[in-house]
């Protein structure tokens, strides 16, 4: 008899292996997201202990426990603002969000235009499943029209944000999005974003097929993917006021990559500044 | 971060806001993220030139909710963070208040009380916080809440909240209130030798066997900062020694809140503070804070001149609220008399507390605070 040698898989360093079995329903794309997610850590060799991964509540806030970096899981919608207390307090930190479109965008909207506009060094990567999926389907900030949730009985009567759009005119210097088809691609642009200074912004187009895409004709994980490849169009650098997600297209790609100095790199060199000038007097 | 520059020691003519943040960068304070507001602007406004002379770092958030969670991640860096405002702006805050709670993240929030409810009179003075300090944030826990009832203590209860915050990892509160936050008074700082500044205990156990939320024998973990090699999770659902959310098990929240509320009660005698005066024969005895407690103290000195048996309990600390010291007096006064600028709030302690001894409220809000002619009247009339 051969002894069965147990393989650890050579990317579960990244994870807390020990909170699995992860909660997320069959046919989610969040595991995608946070494959794609710690395929780049490995790829760019990330300083596991520099690392912070901050989350809001929702189905994907549960990648800040899940990934075996320091993190926390703050309140609804305030992932963006606690990190930015980090970021400032340590700019050493390399420090991602990864959260929903409800959490960043609804409750937390506030928050994410104004840490784009101050340019704070935080990579956001954001889930959108078009709902509120732990909470059990209800509609959110970027259901599309005439869709079908728990509370859009009728159909869905309030427009989406276009969440790229948003992201780029609130001063973001790096915005793309992808589909949970879209490993690759995907993978690339989270690469790109961790190796970038300033607010960096990643919408990653996710299937909720057992409370969104059920009550749309979208039954299972397959049928939502099916519809991302039948709709997705890639036009890099495209202008992203025109990337609206209608019924028949999903434009996705990277839309901006732009170097403008961060919030805190201005901020600690006044500070330097200032204390540079205190020393001169003093001596 | 070394500051440049050094504490202002030595005698000063300051109003209490700005007393106040002298008194956070004594304690080492070196991050404060807030959001102007009427009668605590000065506060950010001295700090946003203040530290970065210490290389400290000043933020004015969006709103004051995204300003407690900048307080919340600070902390977790490792710096002594803070933030300031007033009732409308300490209602935004209490969700997250609640998330440093829960997380035991050490920080300061100074709300400097104005009269309420909603936008109120956001330039007259009020005390009706004092129980959204205690019970303001959803579910069970236990704050630290202080009051300064003068300029300097503006300075030495600020650096207090800071000790006190560090050692229990919790969120301490100083409720001022427009007064003491406005007026103009020496105030003495002392040296950074004579200052007592406590730091948070660090974990003394290698990464691997860190457990973030397992508490010492005082019932406070140790907490490691990010970046440090501890790679730790928090998060504001129930968790177990590790940190890892434990939503379903009861027994992990009654030891988890228990514990959170436990670390206050059982160290109440190392907490409170108060201040006593004349109480040894005292039958009528005002107990008053903040502000009020100075005309509260003119008035019992006079009524002493009058050969009143009259005494003074002042407490410094309200959150854990000073018990033992309002049953101590319930024994023996024939009357406890309690003036608040609100419709009455730290009455219901000390009602509680008395048991079946009288209590008299005085309750004048919207205006001045009580006068010293006031207070002894009401004294003569219970003598």
């Amino acid at each position: 008899m051969v002894a069965k040698e147990i393989l650890e898989h050579p990317l579960s360093k990244y994870l807390r292996t020990d909170l699995m079995p992860h909660i997320w329903c069959p046919g989610c794309g969040n595991g995608i997201v946070l494959n794609c997610f710690v395929h780049a850590l490995d790829e760019l060799k990330v300083d596991m202990d520099k690392l912070v991964v901050v989350s809001g509540i929702g189905c994907i806030g549960r990648t800040a426990g899940y990934t075996y970096a320091a993190s926390f899981h703050t309140t609804h919608g305030r992932s963006i603002a606690f990190a930015t207390g980090v970021k400032l307090a340590n700019p050493e930190l390399n420090i991602v969000i990864v959260s929903g479109d409800g959490d960043l965008f609804a409750i937390g909207g506030n928050h994410f235009i104004h840490a784009a506009r101050r340019n704070i060094g935080i990579k956001v990567l954001c889930v959108n499943n078009f709902n509120y999926g732990m909470t059990g389907g209800q509609l959110g900030p970027t259901t599309p029209l005439d869709a079908i949730t728990t509370t859009s009985p009728y159909g869905n009567s309030e427009h989406p944000f276009n969440l790229v759009h948003l992201a780029a005119a609130s001063g973001a210097t790096y915005v793309a999005r992808w589909t949970t088809l879209h490993v690759r691609r995907l993978t690339m642009s989270i690469k790109r974003m961790l190796q970038k200074d300033g607010f960096c912004f990643i919408e990653v187009i996710s299937p909720c097929p057992e409370v969104f895409g059920r009550r749309n004709k979208l039954r299972t994980g397959l049928d939502m993917m099916e519809l991302f490849k039948k709709n997705s169009v890639v036009e890099s650098f495209s202008d992203p006021a025109k990337a609206d997600i209608t019924p028949d297209r999903i434009v996705v790609g990277e839309f901006i990559d732009i170097q403008k100095l961060s919030y805190e790199k201005l901020f600690h060199e006044k500070i330097a500044q200032i204390n540079e000038k205190a020393m001169e007097q003093v001596s | 971060m070394t500051g440049k520059r050094s504490l202002l020691s030595g005698a000063h003519f300051l109003n209490g806001d700005v007393a106040c943040a002298e008194g956070a960068i004594a304690a080492g304070c070196r991050f404060f993220a807030g959001y102007p507001i009427t009668p605590a602007t000065e506060i950010a406004e001295h700090l946003s030139e203040r530290m970065p002379e210490f290389g400290g770092i000043y933020i004015q958030m969006e709103d004051e909710i995204a300003s407690m969670a900048a307080v919340l991640g600070a902390s977790y860096t490792g710096l002594k963070s803070m933030t300031a405002t007033s009732g409308p702006g300490f209602s935004l805050m209490q969700e997250n208040i609640g998330l440093g709670v829960m997380t035991e993240a050490p920080c300061v929030i100074v709300d400097i009380m104005r009269g309420g409810p909603s936008t109120g009179q956001p330039t007259l003075p009020g005390q009706q916080d004092v129980m959204q300090a205690k019970w303001g944030s959803h579910g069970d826990y236990e704050i630290i809440a202080l009051s300064p009832s003068s300029v300097q203590e503006m300075f030495t209860l600020t650096v207090e909240a800071f000790n006190l915050a560090e050692t229990y990892r919790v969120p301490t509160m100083l409720l001022g209130d427009e007064i003491v936050a406005h007026m103009w008074e020496k105030v003495v700082i002392p040296s950074p030798e004579q200052l007592k500044i406590v730091n948070r205990k660090k974990p003394t156990v290698p990464p691997e066997e860190y457990l973030p939320f397992k508490p010492d024998e005082d019932l406070v973990p140790p907490m490691a900062s990010f970046g440090e090699g501890y790679r730790f999770h928090a998060t504001g659902l129930t968790h177990d020694e590790h940190g890892y959310p434990q939503t379903q098990s009861s027994e992990t929240q009654f030891k988890l809140v228990h514990r959170l509320c436990e670390k206050i009660r059982k160290n109440a005698d190392k907490i409170i503070r108060v201040e006593e005066v004349t109480l040894d024969d005292a039958d009528v005895v005002v107990v008053a804070y903040g502000i009020v407690a100075r005309s509260a103290l003119s008035a019992v000195r006079k009524a002493r001149a009058e050969g009143i048996k009259a005494g003074l309990l002042r407490p410094i600390t309200l959150w854990p609220f000073p018990e033992t010291h309002v049953e101590r007096i319930a024994k023996q006064a024939k009357t406890i008399i309690v003036p608040e600028m609100n419709c009455g709030q730290v009455v219901r302690e000390v009602e509680r507390c008395a048991k079946t001894t009288p209590v008299v409220f005085m309750s004048k809000f919207g205006e001045d605070p009580h006068t010293p002619l006031e207070i002894l009247e009401e004294i003569r009339r219970n003598r």
